[in-house]
């Protein structure tokens, strides 16, 4: 746990991506396979599951610093974590260990299966035996919310430095189902053939987003089709099985059960590229159809009916069992067309359609319909281009349609997590409603640092009222809100919910009396709802 | 029985002998604990401090501010009011003051910190009926390294660097901090860079008798490669203007209290952020504290809130007052 905490500390806390890899790279050569595994694990996202709550751990850790439980949390309010606050108040340790992360991550998992008494007791007595660095991640790992500052990309960068393997490779072996419970390093990193997991997916191929349309060249070279609005989803039928990934690498097979249907028309061997969209009467339907199925590991009937999915295909990976990345957009596209050509109209599939235009100013017009299509704007794919991995400039464009806007009042502001912690960074909007002013959203994203500081300067001079880590504050500083689209909610009092709501900008400009109203967001709910 | 000391909008006032302590407004009279901008403010008609604080804030205050000193321990009476100057440990020639009326003792800390620096004379808790302190950092989250681990990893980062052939920017205030890190250092390790600011600061130290390593400032005319391997002891300001670029890709540190925590450390983005802080810790404010046998407790500035409600559990008689002490602010140390 020494090294792994070393580890960490050097990622953590330097900003230089190469300072990182290289780290990380060191520790690959010199840790135990076990605790390699672990930390692949950790660092692509394969968290252990919180199996204490978060409650617990807090009253444990302030009985053990003999400090009251309000103390604590006025503490956690400035910290902004909790299992730092956690390592950070505990008394300085009266044992010492060097016990590893594989031994802790198990120590972890028995502790899981015993009664609170013994949860209680071992939890105690490792944090009595490790320095704050190390209960920090000990906590971490224990409340599953374990997150670090490095991409899978760099790891897989590290990793292929460490091993002399090809970073491609690496990418596509670390990518499926596994956990360190299913399979061992030598299994997934030394052995032979990287086949043999049949459900595996490819790495995706992630866009970039436009911002200058000159930079394209001709247009002959584009093949343009609308980007929709759903899930992006690889399918895979491989050996009479089929598979559904989502981009997060997730398994979702099971949550769209109706695509299983594809394995009666599509061949062996095959993986598509694709969005999975709430589709009726040959349309889309928004992306709010969609939503109830998300997160759902089974689906009632009703929802089945209310919202029936396809994929709407883009890509085809693979084709009788061949790799076919390297193969061109426009080779790999006529195989996709081939292969789902003949599946009836039942079957839940389609081509994604080519948007045809022969010069920019009719495909700008082409984008401007997007909305109306339920999609979110266009995508441009250049013929000649290989199927890449990660997000790549160049070949692959999106096209987004402007989002919409609304100006609006912050009346909270509560201070962020991790890097953010100590800044207020996380506000709540209001606008109109007659004479009073009505929360509709909140926001976190878009403000530069320099921006963040300011306003966590004014906020701490201008809190009316403290609601635990909330603050309530004067309504005066005014923000252009940016999101996606809107939707009904009755759980809001405003009555609406927005996607991806995000501050474009901050409008000193304008006084607060200007800010739009409940009304003018309704208008927007019966425009674009 | 009247309070001996009151809470003014310019400061900490004694009506017995009519002066104040560290006030924010222009006054006549003003008792000085220590050199720090918030605390020795311009514009006073006199100024009394210890002999070790006067030489930098006539520096910082100019050639016509006046300042009588007194040496620590001394008594001197002030109108109806009996003063004396004792350590806070904070930085070279800071204090806590006592004034005594009719029996009657509080004491203003300033700022302080309770363990040893090896260069500020060390905090002694004084015995009175009420203390006015600091809080700065009085949450149970803040406890410093001990002096002997910090050296210990300053020193392996800055040789780490040096065998790297790599130069080693540490961050710290100009008035203390860069100071007390330059006796924690072991200058055998390489050469040793001031920033103009710090060296001043220095320079009026060494001149009052305080013996610091050698170091040297870093000029328009330095040329910085002539020292490979170097530390570089630079203000926060200075690390982050161009004035940092001419040391190429060095490795930078900050040495604050706030580098206890997580988030700030990454928000700064260096390299290492070294625990260090001249202000005392949660255990250090609680040991002060109680070591000065104090019913009556005003808290002025730092987590005033908190801190208050726990010494009240703590069954002190305990106040929050307004200053306008900024105590560490993140921003510049």
């Amino acid at each position: 746990m020494k090294d792994f905490a070393a580890l960490f500390a050097r990622i953590d806390e330097s900003t230089k991506t190469s300072v990182k890899t290289a780290a990380l790279a060191d520790y690959f050569r010199n840790a135990p396979d076990d605790d390699k595994l672990w930390t692949i694990a950790l660092f692509s996202g394969r968290r252990p599951k919180r199996t204490i709550t978060a409650t617990k751990l807090r009253a444990w850790a302030a009985e053990a610093a003999g400090l009251p439980d309000w103390l604590f949390e006025e503490s956690y309010s400035i910290v902004g974590d909790l299992a730092e606050t956690i390592a950070l108040i505990l008394p300085v340790p009266n044992a010492q260990s060097d016990h590893s992360l594989t031994y802790w991550i198990d120590q972890i998992t028995t502790l899981s299966a015993q009664d609170e008494t013994a949860r209680r007791a071992g939890i105690l007595a490792a944090w009595d035996m490790m320095p704050t660095a190390q209960r920090f991640l000990f906590t971490k790992l224990l409340t599953g919310g374990f997150r670090v500052g490095i991409s899978q990309k760099l790891m897989t960068r590290a990793l292929a430095q460490a091993t002399g393997q090809d970073e491609a490779t690496l990418t596509h072996r670390l990518m499926g189902n596994w956990t360190p419970a299913t399979t061992t390093w030598v299994e997934l990193i030394d052995a032979d053939d990287p086949t043999a997991d049949l459900s595996r997916p490819y790495p995706f191929y992630l866009a970039y987003g436009l911002d200058n349309l000159d930079e394209l060249g001709a247009p002959t070279d584009w093949n343009a089709e609308r980007k929709w609005d759903g899930i992006r989803g690889q399918f895979i039928l491989r050996g009479g099985e089929h598979h559904l990934w989502s981009r997060g690498e997730e398994l979702m097979t099971h949550r769209f059960p109706e695509l299983a249907q594809l394995r009666d028309f599509l061949p062996d061997g095959t993986v598509i590229d694709g969005e999975i969209l709430a589709f009726a009467d040959e349309k889309p339907l928004s992306f709010n159809a969609l939503q109830p199925r998300i997160g759902r590991k089974t689906v009632p009937k009703k929802l089945l009916t209310e919202a029936p999915v396809i994929l709407m295909a883009y890509d085809l990976l693979e084709m009788d069992g061949k790799d076919i990345r390297n193969d061109t957009f426009t080779t790999r596209r006529n195989h996709l067309e081939n292969i789902i050509k003949d599946a009836p109209n039942t079957a839940p599939i389609r081509l994604s359609a080519s948007v045809p235009f022969d010069d920019w100013d009719t495909l700008t017009a082409e984008r401007q319909r997007s909305r109306e299509l339920h999609a979110e704007g266009l995508m441009l794919k250049r013929h000649d281009s290989p199927y890449l991995s990660g997000r790549k400039r160049g070949d692959w464009w999106k096209w987004k349609v402007d989002p919409l806007t609304i100006d609006a009042v912050m009346i909270y502001a509560q201070a962020g997590h991790g890097r953010r912690a100590n800044l207020f960074t996380d506000y709540t909007f209001a606008v109109w409603n007659g004479n009073e002013l009505t929360p509709f959203t909140k926001a976190y994203s878009g403000l530069t640092d320099a921006e963040f500081r300011e306003i966590t300067t004014w906020v701490r001079k201008n809190t009316q009222q403290k609601f635990g880590p909330v603050r309530q504050v004067t309504p005066h500083h005014v923000f252009e809100i940016a999101f996606e689209g809107i939707n009904a909610s009755p759980r809001h009092k405003s009555g609406v919910a927005l996607r991806f709501p995000r501050m474009l900008r901050w409008r000193k400009d304008k006084p607060m009396s200007e800010v739009n109203t409940l009304d003018d967001l309704k208008d927007m709910l019966a425009t674009y709802g | 029985m009247a309070d001996v000391l009151t809470f003014t909008d310019r400061g900490i006032y004694c009506p017995a002998g009519d002066f104040y302590v560290d006030p924010w407004r222009p006054v006549d009279r003003a008792l000085i604990t220590h050199g720090h901008a918030d605390h020795a403010r311009p514009g006073m008609g006199s100024y009394l401090a210890t002999h070790a604080a006067a030489p930098v804030m006539q520096h910082r205050l100019g050639p016509d501010a006046r300042i009588e000193t007194l040496g620590f321990g001394e008594a001197r009476q002030i109108g109806a009011a009996s003063v004396s100057y004792h350590p806070a440990g904070h930085v070279p020639g800071s204090a806590q003051i006592k004034v005594t009326v009719k029996g009657q003792s509080w004491v203003v800390s300033g700022d302080y910190k309770t363990v040893a620096d090896g260069l500020s004379e060390p905090f002694a808790p004084i015995a009175c009926h009420a203390f006015i302190t600091e809080c700065t950092f009085g949450l149970p989250v803040f406890s410093w390294t001990p002096q002997d681990i910090l050296a210990t990893q300053i020193n392996d980062w800055w040789a780490a660097n040096a065998a790297a052939g790599r130069f080693s920017i540490l961050g710290a205030y100009a008035l203390g901090k860069a100071q007390r890190l330059l006796t924690t250092v072991d200058p055998a390790i390489g050469p040793i860079l001031t920033h103009g600011a710090i060296e001043n600061t220095n320079d009026i130290l060494r001149g009052q008798g305080i013996t610091l390593p050698h170091t040297i400032r870093v000029t328009p005319d330095t040329n910085v490669k002539d020292y490979p391997g170097a530390l570089v002891l630079a203000t926060p300001g200075a690390m982050a203007q161009s004035w940092a670029r001419q040391f190429g890709q060095a490795s930078t540190a900050f040495a604050s209290g706030w580098m206890a925590l997580r988030g700030v450390r990454r928000r700064r983005a260096m390299d290492r952020g070294f625990v260090v802080s001249d202000h005392a810790d949660w255990d250090g404010l609680n040991s002060a504290i109680r070591a000065t046998g104090a019913e009556k407790i005003f808290v002025t500035h730092g987590y005033t809130t908190p801190f208050r409600q726990w010494l009240s559990e703590q069954g002190f008689d305990a106040h929050v007052v307004s200053t306008e002490y900024t105590g560490d602010a993140e921003d510049e140390a």
